[in-house]
């Protein structure tokens, strides 16, 4: 086996994307609650997730969105510098384009009215359902916010059980109370993870 | 057997490719090689049918790439030719035309043998066989051909 230098392999990386030849790239950035797989289409950010498994997400991504799936640091690189200002505190809205052709409907109209709930603010299951004009769909909701593709970006951690509970979240719960701690100037993310 | 993410694909085969490629044509140019292999590669990659073959598949497109580039693979002793006159050996030209018709691993044993001169260990790395089992393919595959050109 000859191994192939890093220069060559990154350089084949970014040739890939420049040419446009690729269907979804993606990357593991460090955070403060974990690792978290981020991945972009060129229509935008289609995937964060918690504690990556990437032999196996990269073939869900290539299911959705096409089997050009190839890890690109630079392509993700947006994504990580708004994440690290979130988490830094700097940022309370997110500037990125999204990608959310996998979900039509329902779901898509309730991700769209999640994205509307402002940061450091808390909502219910069944106020969004509501909005969407089905308020007995809470369960639905809690579905659709524990299959979110794009957690933090699209925030499901400030969506809560009607008396005020966390009640759950597909990261942990206790990263949603990081979360939620981090967008209330709770002291707390400096903490190491886990 | 379906096609994997190219992610996969790429990281499986890469040290690979450029070792045949190095062989082919030098550390330094091999460079450039590697880096077109794997782009043509991403062209087609998205209309393949099935993930079977995936090796014999690229390694075929560096040996186009390597061609390309200008050089020819560096010609090889073939002691298991020793004794045997040239005419034992079928001219590429009067077999290519006929190759697509073969079973998929002895077309690609034939056409790396005969069409791109490779030896049997690097042909039996591009299928993921032995060096031994190159060799069957490829001379059963001439044996088929010659069968139909009689």
């Amino acid at each position: 086996m000859t191994t192939v230098p890093e220069t060559l392999d990154r350089k084949f990386r970014q040739a890939a994307a420049e040419a446009g030849l690729v269907d979804v790239s993606f990357d593991v950035a460090d955070s403060p609650i974990g690792p978290l797989l981020l991945a972009v289409t060129e229509a935008g950010l289609c995937r964060i997730s918690f504690d990556p498994e990437p032999e196996r997400e990269t073939e869900e991504l290539a299911r959705t969105f096409g089997v050009r799936v190839l890890r690109g640091p630079r392509e993700v690189d947006r994504v990580r510098r708004e994440l690290d200002e979130y988490f830094e505190g700097r940022r309370r809205t997110f500037d990125l384009p999204l990608d959310l052709r996998s979900r039509k409907g329902f779901s898509r109209e309730i991700l769209d009215r999640l994205a509307r709930v402002p940061y450091g603010e808390v909502t219910t299951y069944g106020s969004l359902a509501a909005q969407a004009g089905n308020p007995r769909a809470a369960r639905a909701v809690g579905t659709i916010m524990n299959r979110n593709p794009i957690p933090i970006v699209l925030p499901c951690h400030r969506v809560v059980g009607s008396t005020g509970g966390l009640v759950g979240y597909g990261g942990g719960l206790h990263r949603k109370r990081r979360l939620l701690d981090l967008e209330a100037g709770r002291p707390g993310l400096d903490i190491p993870y886990p | 057997m379906s096609v994997p993410p190219f992610e996969r694909f790429y990281v499986e085969h890469r040290e690979a490719v450029f070792g045949h490629l190095v062989r082919l044509v030098g550390r330094q140019r091999a460079e450039d090689a590697f880096q077109e292999t794997f782009l043509r590669a991403l062209r087609g990659y998205d209309t393949l049918q099935h993930g079977r073959y995936l090796r014999a598949w690229v390694f075929t497109i560096a040996t186009r790439v390597a061609i390309d580039e200008g050089r020819r693979p560096r010609p090889e002793t073939h002691p298991e030719l020793d004794g045997v006159t040239a005419d034992d050996r079928p001219e590429y030209a009067q077999i290519e035309h006929l190759a697509d018709e073969l079973p998929e691993k002895e077309r690609a044993a034939v056409v790396l043998r005969y069409g791109y001169d490779l030896s049997y260990s690097d042909i039996g790395n591009a299928l993921g066989s032995s060096e031994e089992a190159a060799r069957q393919a490829a001379s059963s595959g001439v044996r088929r051909l010659r069968r139909r050109l009689s």
